[in-house]
C-alpha cells in the first residue's frame, strides 16, 4: 500500500490526470507558510477526497486550485497546478470557471438576498450559450435537487442549511463544470442529509461525468464515496491511497475514523508514528 | 405632556391645513421636489456602497464633473444637447473604467478607511481636472429644460410649482424604474446583487469583480450626470455643486446605505421635512433651520435606528 506523498502516481490516475497539483507551497500575508509542498492528482471522472483535521490545509489547497487565494492575501509561491494539461496557477477564478473548474466554498456561501433560482442563475454567469441551454440546465439541477424547485422563489438566506448546500452545489453545476472543488459539504448538516448530499455527488459523478475534489473532515463518509484519498496534516500530504484501502488502514482507523483496534495503542507508539510520518513527509 | 406639545408640534399644522391648504400643499410639493434632487445624489452613493462597500466621497464631485463636461462640450464645441449628453455619458463610462483600473485595482483587500481616503483623493482630482479642462466660471446648462412656474397648475388649482422640479421628479422616477429593472431582470444586474451579497462567493462562480465594479461606477456616473444636469439647471454649474454630497449624507442615514428605495424615500423625507420645519417651526426657533434640520434628523436616526429605514435586512434563521 502506498503511504507517502512522494509515491509514484496512483494506479487509478490515468496517464494524464484532470487536475495535477505538483508540490505547491502557499504563503499567506507573505509570512505565514500554510502548505509545505502538497502534491495530488484527480483523475478524469474521479472522486478524490482530501482529508485531515482543522487547519491541516484542505481549504487552502482547494483555494489554491480555484485561485480564490489571492482575495485572502495568499499566494502560491512554489510548485505548479495543471488542469487538463495547462498551467492554471496564474489564471483568475473567472477564467477557471470558464474552463470548467469551479469551487463550492465551505459554509455554502449562497447569495442570501437572492432567491434560490437567482442563485442558480448566477452560476451560469460565464456561459455564452444562450438562455435555452441555461434553462435546460436549470431543469437538470432541479431534477437532481427536487427540493430546490419547491423553494425556487424563497430568498436563499431563509432556506435550511441542507437546502443551502444543495443550492451551492446546484449553482456550481450551472456553469457546466468538468470538475467541482467541494469544500466540506457535510458541515453542520444532519447525518441523513449528509448521506443524501453525498448520494447526489455520486450520481453527478456517474451520470454527468463531473469529477470531484472533496475536502472533508467527515472521514468516514468521504472514504465511502471517494475512490482515492489524500490525508493532509500541517500542510503536508502524510498518506494517500485507494479509498477502500485507506479505510482498512490501522492508522487511519485510529486517528481519523475513531475506531480503535482490539488493544489500545500506547502513547509511545503514537509518538513513534508521528516521528515516522514527519520523516516521510 | 400633550398640552405642552400640542401648540408647538400639532397646532401650526392643523391651523395651516384648515386656513391655507394651498400654501401647505405648495410647501409639501416643493419639499418633495427638493427631496428628489437629494435622492438623485444619494442614489449614486448607494449603488457604489452596495456593490463594493466603498463609501464614495467623490459622488458629489462626479455630478459636478459630469455637468461641467456637458456644458463644456456644448459651449466650446457648439454641440447640440443630445450629442453632448451622449458624449458625456461616454466620458463618464471611460472615467469609471479608469477609476477602477488606476485606483481600486491596486487597493483590493484594503481596509474600508483606505478606500474612503482614495475616493477623497479622487474628489479633489476630479475637481481640479474639471477646473483645468473647462474653467472655473459659473456655467449655464442649456438643454431646453423648461424653467419658471407651471402655468397650468397656477391657473387651475392655483398652485405655484416650478416646471424644472416636475421634470426632475419625472426623470428621477424613470431613472429609478430603469435601474430597478436593470438590477432585477438582467444578467449583469443579478451578478451585481450577488457581488453585493458575498464577494468571495461571487468570485467562486466566475463573476469578475473588476468588471462588475466598472459597471457600478459607470452607472453611478450616469446617475451623477442626471443629478448634475438637474442641479446645474436649477442653480448653474458651479463648484459648490460638489457640496450637495454633504446633503446626501443625512438622506443616506435615513434611508439606509444599501437601499435604492431608501435613497428615494430618505430624500423625500429630508426634502419635505426641512421645508415644513422651516415654514412652521422656523419662526419659533429663530429661522434658517432648513440648513441644519436634515442633520438633526439624521442624528436622531443614528441614535434609534442606525441601519436606516430600509437598511439591509439582516437575515437570521432561527
Amino acid at each position: 500500500m502506498t503511504q507517502t506523498a512522494s509515491s509514484p502516481a496512483p494506479e487509478t490516475a490515468a496517464a494524464s490526470p484532470l487536475l495535477k497539483v505538483n508540490n505547491i507551497e502557499v504563503i499567506y500575508d507573505h509570512v505565514i507558510l500554510v502548505l509545505k509542498g502538497v502534491s495530488l492528482d484527480v483523475p478524469e471522472g474521479g472522486i478524490t477526497a482530501l482529508l485531515g483535521a482543522n487547519g491541516a490545509g484542505k481549504t487552502t489547497t482547494l483555494k489554491a486550485v480555484s485561485n480564490l487565494l489571492r482575495a485572502e492575501r495568499g499566494d502560491v509561491t512554489k510548485g505548479s497546478i495543471e488542469f487538463k494539461g495547462d498551467r492554471i496557477d496564474h489564471l483568475s477564478a473567472n477564467e477557471l470557471v470558464k474552463r470548467g473548474c469551479i469551487q463550492v466554498m465551505e459554509g455554502r456561501h449562497c447569495f442570501e438576498h437572492l432567491t434560490i433560482e437567482e442563485n442558480l442563475l448566477t452560476g451560469a454567469f460565464t456561459r455564452r450559450d444562450g438562455s435555452s441551454a441555461i434553462n435546460h440546465d436549470l431543469d437538470m439541477v432541479y431534477g437532481y435537487f427536487p427540493r430546490l424547485r419547491e423553494r425556487r422563489t424563497s430568498l436563499a438566506g431563509y432556506t435550511s442549511g441542507g437546502e443551502q448546500q444543495m443550492c451551492a452545489i446546484g449553482r456550481a453545476l450551472m456553469s457546466r463544470p468538468t470538475m467541482i472543488l467541494l469544500d466540506e459539504p457535510s458541515m453542520g448538516l444532519a447525518p441523513q442529509l449528509v448521506e443524501e448530499i453525498f448520494e447526489i455527488v455520486k450520481k453527478l459523478n456517474e451520470d454527468e461525468g463531473v469529477s470531484f475534489l472533496l475536502a472533508e473532515q467527515n472521514t468516514n463518509v468521504a472514504l465511502r464515496y471517494a475512490k482515492y484519498g489524500y490525508i493532509l496534516e500541517n500542510g503536508r500530504v502524510v498518506m494517500d491511497g485507494v479509498a477502500a484501502e485507506l479505510r482498512e488502514n490501522e492508522d487511519v482507523k485510529e486517528f481519523y475514523l475513531g475506531v480503535a483496534g482490539e488493544d489500545r495503542k500506547s502513547f509511545r507508539n503514537v509518538k513513534a508514528y508521528k516521528r515516522r510520518k514527519r520523516w516521510l513527509a | 405632556m400633550y398640552d405642552a406639545v400640542y401648540p408647538f408640534l400639532i397646532e401650526p399644522f392643523a391651523k395651516m391645513w384648515t386656513d391655507m391648504p394651498l400654501f401647505f400643499a405648495e410647501t409639501v410639493i416643493s419639499g418633495v421636489m427638493a427631496g428628489v434632487m437629494y435622492s438623485l445624489v444619494a442614489l449614486g452613493f448607494v449603488l457604489i456602497y452596495k456593490a463594493s462597500g466603498i463609501f464614495n466621497f467623490a459622488q458629489g464631485v462626479l455630478a459636478l464633473f459630469a455637468a461641467l463636461t456637458l456644458t463644456g462640450i456644448m459651449d466650446n464645441f457648439g454641440a447640440p444637447g443630445w450629442l453632448a449628453i451622449i458624449l458625456t455619458v461616454a466620458i463618464m463610462f471611460g472615467l469609471a473604467w479608469l477609476i477602477q483600473k488606476l485606483v481600486f485595482n491596486h487597493l483590493i483587500n484594503q481596509e474600508p478607511i483606505i478606500l474612503f481616503m482614495a475616493t477623497l483623493g479622487l474628489a479633489y482630482f476630479l475637481e481640479g481636472a474639471g477646473d483645468i479642462m473647462w474653467g472655473s466660471d459659473v456655467k449655464v446648462v442649456n438643454l431646453g429644460i423648461p424653467q419658471g412656474a407651471s402655468q397650468w397648475l397656477l391657473d387651475g388649482p392655483g398652485l405655484y410649482v416650478e416646471k424644472l422640479e416636475i421634470v426632475a421628479a419625472v426623470t428621477a422616477a424613470i431613472l429609478v424604474t430603469a435601474l430597478t429593472i436593470f438590477f432585477q431582470k438582467t444578467r449583469i444586474g443579478r451578478a451585481l446583487r450577488a457581488v453585493a451579497d458575498d464577494h468571495q462567493a461571487a468570485m467562486s462562480v466566475g463573476i469578475s469583480l473588476e468588471k462588475i465594479w466598472i459597471v457600478v461606477w459607470a452607472v453611478a456616473g450616469l446617475v451623477a450626470l442626471v443629478a448634475g444636469i438637474m442641479w446645474g439647471t436649477k442653480s448653474g454649474v458651479q463648484f459648490s455643486l460638489s457640496l450637495i454630497a454633504l446633503k446626501a449624507l443625512p438622506v443616506l442615514i435615513l434611508g439606509g446605505f444599501t437601499s435604492v428605495p431608501g435613497a428615494i424615500v430618505g430624500g423625500l423625507i429630508i426634502g419635505v421635512g426641512e421645508k415644513i420645519a422651516e415654514v412652521y417651526w422656523g419662526p419659533a426657533l429663530g429661522g434658517a433651520i432648513e440648513n441644519w434640520f436634515a442633520y438633526m434628523l439624521a442624528l436622531a436616526f443614528l441614535l434609534f435606528r442606525p441601519q436606516g429605514l430600509f437598511g439591509e435586512k439582516i437575515i437570521e434563521r432561527v
